[in-house]
């Protein structure tokens, strides 16, 4: 069994960020299912917003803008404490990253250089050309080096140890040897990313299955809001990776096969720098009411007006995806994209210091919902939300132990849930049906994208419900081919399917109970905002006959919900 | 098209019970817009689940799945596979010289080692200022390049002189190593070229450009490594550099 006193599951942003405040005072470890630098984060591509005010354009832009910002793109379902606690640090937060060694691009006086982003009222968005999460995710990868972070790759975590109300530890499928691994702890601190693969269409990494995070909740950690899912206006057209809002940002036009820049009839102030869910529904109803290129699924996200010299400067990244995946040069010719799942804004329940309702249990990023992204997440806020509350959750959890008296107190617990894990696997494998869990995957994240997706409605929903059911039936009749150890990538696809369908039975009955339009979540059948019924965040608890629905209240500060107009 | 079919030859090896590695042929139907890694998936998903080959952001930046494709080390997730059409078997195996964990994973805890030798992180000014380090457009122009290595491994694997010397330090190190040195925030450049003039370090490169050939990213380690056996003359010649304010 391995011990470390604190256990930070995930090496991405969140993940490193909270080793590195904890490293120094508690001894401790980091887990993750792959090498931290080839993490989910690195794809990040526009920026990390904070009102720096180095943009001539934004002398005056402070936390409190930043603030109010972020809580009307979250249709006012963001918790405002937490969010202006986000605002306020997020400038400290950005200057140690860079005192760290991350290289931002600069301004002409020699500043990190700031970029207009969609929603906010100012160029805040901190930028390192068009590759910001991938040069952070190294910075923070080179610091945990500095600090000697011990660190645990190829592994996954199959199940969380909880004992009473109080975590112990986590147990792990070494990739490498196929052993079933212990680890105890006094603090755990979950920062295992998304769960976007449960959708098709998704821009997210191979691995964002939120497997670690589907684990918690089916040991009964509560998901908060899981039915906000963001769809990012551009990705590109196949592939959906990502096409950066960098793009809008730096002055790029959205055009139908018309060659209209289609937002002047949607947001007619800010045109293609609305907000997210609005640029995406924009998108979705210009392809249904056919006027996509060619009178498909895409439109053109056009750049060729912003010449070749600021495409190299500030846009290399995407204009090299472009290249590779479409074919399409974005100095010579308009980029065929269309919007993509990209983004869990809900998330493992947590406070504003990524504490859970577990003693010791912490959660970080995008797995976690303190929240601050409500019904709809800001570009430039999630690299925000990951350093700061990877910091905080760090803070708080060290401070936890530090206090605490007793150590080790889980070693019975740990040993009964290795256990238990094995005997779930040696039964996985032991199973003889004729269903491929490949096949269950591939039509789980056709049914999410067609039914729960950017437009909803009662009965498509309804739809989704049934094929998620009927999935998770079919499930229990596949067969793991590899009943090999090393490398089985095989048992580890199969388990995170079984986690994926949880968590989206969680996200469909979220949807289908919110009878309200909200930010992203935005339904044909009740197109309008309903603050007396749902200004209130959605609690999913797992049950073996699906999630039992709750609701919390909404932490209101200064910002009174009010309609919301671009 | 629509219709085409590619024959992949994958080398399999499992370390736990194979003698030595074999290569096993599958036939994959094409998609439009299939990429090697697509076409690894599919055998993985529907012919033999006991492939194994490392995976994450599928769009180039994370540098999981660099393996031998088609005779030259190549990003298997941006490496589109209509190109091999009408060529032949479509020859795929790992990352060549490299410790492999199964079929076409390897193990990369040598190339962090690697990496971890050169203090891969920048040491700035203490105390930190107050917001921060003033660097100009110019001033970053150095880092630009180098900063944009994804870590595949693609060029040390490459690299024949990190091959027979299990200590040279490799382009990949040596690239992390000049980013530190010539960003202007740093302030030990004496720390790092005693680790890069060392035995293990830049005098090893005996500039074959294998590194510079097979980089996704189009990057150029034998320069940066050339740029640095220079700072370690000019170091020799005329005495140690003074840290920058």
């Amino acid at each position: 069994m391995f011990y470390h006193k604190v256990l930070v599951i995930g090496g991405g942003l969140a993940g490193l960020r909270a080793a590195i405040e904890t490293a120094p005072k508690v001894d401790t470890a980091i887990i993750s299912q792959v090498h931290p630098v080839r993490s989910h984060s690195g794809a990040a591509q526009g920026g990390v917003n904070a009102s720096l005010a180095n943009n001539p354009q934004a002398k005056d832009d402070t936390w409190e803008r930043h603030a109010f910002d972020t809580v009307k793109g979250s249709d006012y379902l963001a918790d405002q404490d937490a969010v202006e606690f986000m605002t306020k640090e997020a400038g400290p937060c950005i200057y140690e990253i860079e005192h760290w060694g991350c290289p931002f691009s600069r301004t002409d006086d020699g500043r990190i250089a700031q970029r207009p982003f969609g929603g906010a009222g100012y160029p805040r968005t901190c930028f390192a050309a068009d590759k910001t999460g991938m040069y952070m995710l190294h910075t923070l990868w080179e610091r945990s080096v500095k600090l000697g972070v011990p660190l645990y790759e190829d592994r996954v975590m199959v199940d969380l140890v909880l004992e009473g109300d109080a975590c112990r530890g986590v147990v792990c499928l070494n990739m490498g040897t196929g052993e079933m691994e212990s680890f105890m702890a006094e603090a755990v601190i979950i920062a295992s990313g998304g769960s976007g693969q449960i959708y098709g269409r998704s821009t997210n990494a191979l691995i964002s299955t939120g497997s670690a995070q589907s684990t918690c909740y089916m040991r009964g950690v509560p998901l908060k809001d899981m039915e906000f899912v963001q769809f990012h206006p551009t990705s590109l057209f196949g592939t959906n990776i990502l096409m950066t809002e960098g793009a809008r940002g730096e002055g790029g036009y959205l055009v139908n096969n018309q060659g209209e820049r289609f937002m002047s009839k949607y947001a007619s102030k800010v045109m293609e720098l609305a907000p997210r869910d609005i640029v995406s529904r924009s998108i979705q109803t210009e392809i249904n009411e056919g006027r996509g290129i060619d009178g498909k699924d895409y439109v053109h996200l056009d750049l060729r007006h912003l010449g070749r010299e600021k495409i190299l400067e500030r846009l290399p990244g995407i204009r090299d995806l472009a290249i590779n995946f479409v074919d399409v040069d974005p100095i010579e010719k308009p980029v065929p994209i269309q919007p993509g799942q990209h983004y869990t804004m809900g998330g493992l329940d947590t406070d504003m210091n990524g504490a859970t309702k577990f003693k010791g249990l912490y959660a970080a990023g995008e797995c976690g919902c303190v929240s601050v992204h409500g019904a709809n997440r800001l570009g430039g806020n999630s690299l925000l939300d990951t350093v700061v509350f990877g910091k905080r959750s760090g803070q708080v959890a060290a401070e936890y132990v530090l206090s605490k008296n007793a150590f080790k107190e889980g070693e019975a617990a740990v040993n009964r849930c290795v256990r238990e894990a094995r005997e779930r696997i040696d039964g996985l494998l032991a199973r003889k049906g004729t269903e491929n869990h490949a096949d269950i995957r591939a039509e789980m994240k056709e049914t999410m994208i067609k039914k729960v997706g950017i437009y909803r409605d009662k009965a498509p929903m309804e739809d989704a419900l049934a094929d998620v059911a009927a999935l998770k039936d079919r499930y229990q009749r596949i067969t793991v081919q590899n009943k090999g150890k090393g490398y089985n990538l095989d048992l580890v696809r199969a388990l995170e399917v079984e986690g994926m369908l949880a968590v989206a039975e969680a996200i469909v009955v979220g949807a289908l109970k919110r009878e309200e339009s909200r930010g992203a979540h935005s339904r044909l059948d009740f197109k309008e905002r309903d603050d007396a019924r749902f200004l209130q965040h959605t609690i999913a608890t797992y049950s073996q006959k699906g999630p039992v629905i709750t609701y919390s209240p909404v932490k209101v500060t200064k910002y009174k919900p009010e309609a919301r107009r671009y | 098209m629509a219709e085409a079919e590619i024959t992949l030859k994958v080398q399999r090896f499992d370390p736990t019970a194979d003698r030595m590695p074999y290569w096993q042929t599958f036939k994959v139907q094409l998609r439009p817009g299939m990429t090697v890694l697509d076409a690894l998936f599919e055998v993985l998903n529907h012919q033999d689940g006991t492939l194994a080959f490392r995976f994450c952001c599928r769009a180039g930046v994370c540098g999981s799945c660099a393996m031998v494709i088609g005779g030259k080390i190549r990003l298997a997730c941006e490496t589109q596979i209509s190109q091999f059409v009408g060529r032949g078997d479509l020859m795929v195996s790992p990352l060549p010289h490299q410790k492999i964990v199964k079929d076409l994973a390897v193990d990369y805890t040598h190339f962090f080692d690697r990496l971890k030798r050169v203090k891969p992180y920048l040491v700035g000014k203490e105390p930190y200022p107050e917001k921060e380090y003033i660097q100009s457009p110019k001033e970053r122009q150095p880092i630009n390049e180098p900063i944009d290595c994804i870590l595949c491994g693609s060029c040390t694997s490459s690299c024949t002189m990190a091959w027979t010397n299990s200590d040279y330090l490799g382009p990949a190190a040596l690239l992390k190593s000049y980013r530190f040195l010539v960003d202007t925030r740093d302030t030990v450049p004496d720390e790092r070229l005693d680790v890069i003039e060392s035995e293990s370090g830049v005098w090893r490169c005996h500039t074959q450009f294998n590194c510079v050939e097979v980089c996704p990213k189009k990057l150029n380690p034998t320069e940066a490594i050339q740029r640095m056996k220079i700072k370690a003359v000019k170091r020799k010649l005329f005495g140690k550099r003074r840290a920058k304010k």
